[in-house]
């Protein structure tokens, strides 16, 4: 095995509390109802193409991409459409949505093959897999939802020379890409070698962190039947999830500020994402369901599940125990970077990775004292900002000054607030100063 | 329907508080007390504690009643100051002055700049510098290591190695004949010497520092830069003359060096934010202490060489920045 390899600068190891790790992935049967957000991915939104009263099949295409940068939408069910309304989402607004009421069984839209052979010929050409990719609405699963196709497509005068895949999960309790990897470890090398045809490089690096020693173990077996594939091991730090400091651990490159890691010469995409797109390029499946990790220190039984998109979280929630009497806070993602959910009723979508659950204890912030100039959230910071410069800045709305000391290269991973020991709430005057300085760029532009 | 707490990432935080470190600090000056007491007996104990209790006391009443905030004394930095206080000064100090030194460390250098984290110069040192010059003769008449022997009030005393030292040359002595009247380098490191009352053990304070870099409280970067600047700058001049110039190894066991580079210059508040910074203000330390060492009027420098240099912080601040990253890289 090679050497664990890690981005040096910055960081921190927050305990893992993987409570999830090594459960099966079980399938959660479809609810009576389900609530298709029309746009779930980052971009412009896609145009509607249903209506109430609707017959959808499943995996029908239900909106359709508005522009480039933007993704198709399918019907994860086979149902009716109940009604054209608006739902709130994780960000707490509410945003146009399709309500489907459902049929038990599925009538699954010409063409899709639901079998689960194997299927190690990849027929298509570089460009039809690009094709099919933004046609079955992919986006990145990891969390972003950023539309995939838009990243195969190489931007000319660039050249990629690695496709770097993302089986990190440095986030604390997820383990939706761990089982994955587990379970699906023959179509991820499948599928990785499509993306590799798609994006037209020759090798392949696959980052996993050593807190995953099985799913190390399980694809360095199998990689050398996938001819370009290798396994990078890594020393298990957060946030090596994060695609900049996955690119510097695996391949010490740095993207530019403001730069895409093809600036670098990579490509980035998440194990999820490598999974929808082997199914989406040899089965013809469209982006439908995806693994959620149910996890909490409260949560009767953590657990991994294959969910459809639509599903509300509560019934998530119960396949795994029901809501705990003592919840304080419930997380749609990792507790460093996932977002506090308003409601149970919001829906699953494609960039859902986990549902966390705190307990009111858990979710209640410390009182906030005085800086004491540790330095500490300058060690962990792995952008090599200074936070509490930023934050007094952004506290002072110096836009100028912010925008100098390089606001906009923070990524959000929150490591400085975690690290911060006056629990200042450094991320949520860095985000504020964020919005203001992109706001005046975006004016001096005009 | 439930009450959900929503607000913004990260919703985990981390073990360490202010309050963690603080105490952290002083479990790591807990074995240089212990050799201070072993040395020096109940009067180490005596400057100590009433060291620690007028800092708090002080803190809590400032804040009480001129300020009429909530007193954070809990939060032990006014316990880490009392402990440096005391460690800086004689263990036979009187206690009135003991007492003055904590009201000017706290009062003066810790709260006129609105409490912690505001305070641009190391308190303690502070109020010890204060003390040395307004009481010059008790604040260097040292305490004859005599272990559980030594009273309070005992009135032997005498110079430290370095005070001796230096007298000596200034009275045209060599070197190698004042060597003789000053303890040997195993008694020096283990602390065997006049001297204030923390700083003598070297074995002890490297203990600490092991400790704290262990605990993650401090890095590396400020200690270790200021030994490498004292050993290569003292190196140089006792190289050049060793009849007239002490061995670098001589200068990191006397006097303050280990606990002013380990315990005094690492004080969060008054040290640089970036990795370069710290090197740089390491450095300054280093060849200030040495400079005051050997052409100053003191036979020690590295208070003054530390307060001189938190003066310099707030522009090592705004100066020295980490290369942010993706700029300049190497991308190789």
């Amino acid at each position: 095995m090679s050497v664990l390899k890690t981005f040096v600068k910055g960081g921190i190891h927050p305990p893992d509390h993987k409570l999830s790790a090594g459960k099966p992935i079980q399938n959660l049967p479809l609810p009576k109802q389900i609530t298709v957000l029309v746009s779930q991915h980052i971009g412009a939104p896609p145009k509607l193409l249903v209506k109430r009263g609707d017959q959808v099949k499943t995996g029908q295409l239900l909106a359709e991409s508005g522009g480039f940068v933007s993704a198709n939408t399918h019907s994860p069910a086979t149902g009716k459409v109940a009604k054209i309304d608006s739902a709130m989402d994780s960000s707490g607004y509410r945003k146009p949505a399709i309500l489907i009421d459902t049929e038990e069984t599925d009538e699954w839209e010409e063409g899709i093959l639901t079998d689960t052979v194997l299927d190690k010929n990849i027929q298509l050409n570089g460009g039809d897999i690009i094709q099919k990719i933004m046609e079955k609405g992919l986006v990145g699963l990891g969390g972003a939802t950023f539309p995939s196709h838009v990243k195969l497509s190489v931007p000319k005068g660039k050249t990629a020379e690695y496709l770097v895949i993302n089986g990190v999960e440095c986030e604390p309790y997820l383990t939706a890409d761990h089982a994955l990897m587990m379970e699906k470890s023959d179509e991820i090398m499948v599928g990785i070698q499509i993306l590799m045809k798609g994006v037209g490089v020759e090798s392949a690096i696959i980052g996993i962190e050593n807190n995953k020693q099985d799913a190390i173990e399980k694809l360095t077996r199998l990689a050398p039947a996938y001819k370009g594939i290798s396994i990078q091991p890594l020393k298990t730090k957060y946030p090596q999830g994060g695609e900049k400091q996955l690119i510097k651990a695996i391949l010490n490159r740095e993207v530019p500020p403001g730069g895409l890691p093809i600036d670098v010469g990579a490509v980035v995409f998440n194990v999820g994402t490598v999974y929808a797109s082997y199914e989406a390029v040899q089965k013809n499946k469209p982006l439908i369901e995806r693994i959620v990790t149910v996890t909490g220190k409260s949560v009767k039984e953590p657990a991994n599940f294959r969910v459809r998109i639509g599903t509300p979280s509560t019934a998530v929630l119960d396949a795994a125990g029901g809501l705990p009497e003592d919840t304080g806070k419930i997380i749609s993602g990792g507790p460093m970077m996932g977002r506090a959910i308003p409601g149970t009723e919001i829906p699953i979508t494609k960039g859902s990775s986990g549902l966390l659950i705190l307990r009111n204890e858990e979710a209640k912030r410390e009182k906030i004292i005085a800086c004491i100039r540790c330095t500490k959230c300058v060690q962990v910071c792995p952008m090599y900002l200074e936070p509490y410069l930023l934050q007094t800045l952004s506290e002072k709305d110096l836009t100028d000054r912010m925008e100098q000391e390089r606001i906009l290269d923070c990524v959000e991973c929150g490591s400085c607030s975690y690290i911060c020991p006056s629990n200042r709430p450094l991320l949520d005057y860095i985000r504020l100063g964020k919005s203001k300085v992109t706001k005046i760029i975006r004016s001096r532009k005009k | 329907m439930k009450f959900l707490t929503v607000s913004p990432s990260p919703h985990v935080h981390g073990a360490a508080s202010v309050k963690s470190l603080m105490y952290d600090v002083v479990i790591a000056l807990l074995p240089a007390l212990g050799i201070s007491i072993y040395f020096f007996g109940v009067g180490a104990l005596v400057v100590t504690s009433i060291a620690i209790a007028s800092c708090v006391l002080f803190e809590y009443l400032i804040q009480k009643i001129l300020l009429r905030e909530e007193p954070s004394v809990s939060d032990g930095s006014a316990v880490v100051t009392g402990i440096l206080l005391a460690f800086n000064v004689p263990a036979n100090l009187p206690i009135w002055i003991i007492i003055l030194g904590a009201l000017v460390s706290i009062g003066v250098g810790k709260m006129t700049f609105g409490g912690l984290g505001n305070n641009p110069f190391n308190p303690a040192l502070v109020g010890r510098v204060f003390l040395l010059i307004s009481f010059p003769v008790q604040m260097t008449s040292w305490p004859v290591p005599k272990g559980f022997g030594t009273s309070y009030t005992d009135a032997t005393t005498g110079a430290t190695p370095l005070g001796i030292i230096k007298e000596g040359l200034l009275a045209g002595k060599e070197l190698p004949e004042l060597m003789s009247e000053v303890p040997g380098y195993l008694d020096l490191f283990v602390g065997y010497m006049k001297g204030s009352a923390g700083e003598l053990s070297a074995m002890a304070l490297l203990l600490g520092f092991g400790y704290m870099l262990y605990r993650k409280v401090i890095t590396w970067h400020i200690p270790i830069s200021i030994f490498l600047s004292v050993i290569v700058f003292s190196g140089i001049m006792w190289v050049v003359n060793p009849d007239q110039y002490l061995s670098p190894l001589f200068h990191l066991l006397t006097g303050g060096i280990m606990l002013g580079a380990i315990y005094m210059a690492t004080d969060y508040v008054t040290s640089p934010m970036t990795t370069k910074g710290k090197w740089i203000y390491g450095i300054g330390i280093g060849i200030l202490t040495i400079i005051i060492r050997i052409w100053g009027a003191y036979p020690e420098g590295i208070s003054f060489a530390i307060l001189i240099m938190n003066a310099f912080v707030p522009l090592i601040n705004s100066y020295l920045k980490p290369r942010r990253f993706g700029k300049e890289a190497s991308n190789g």
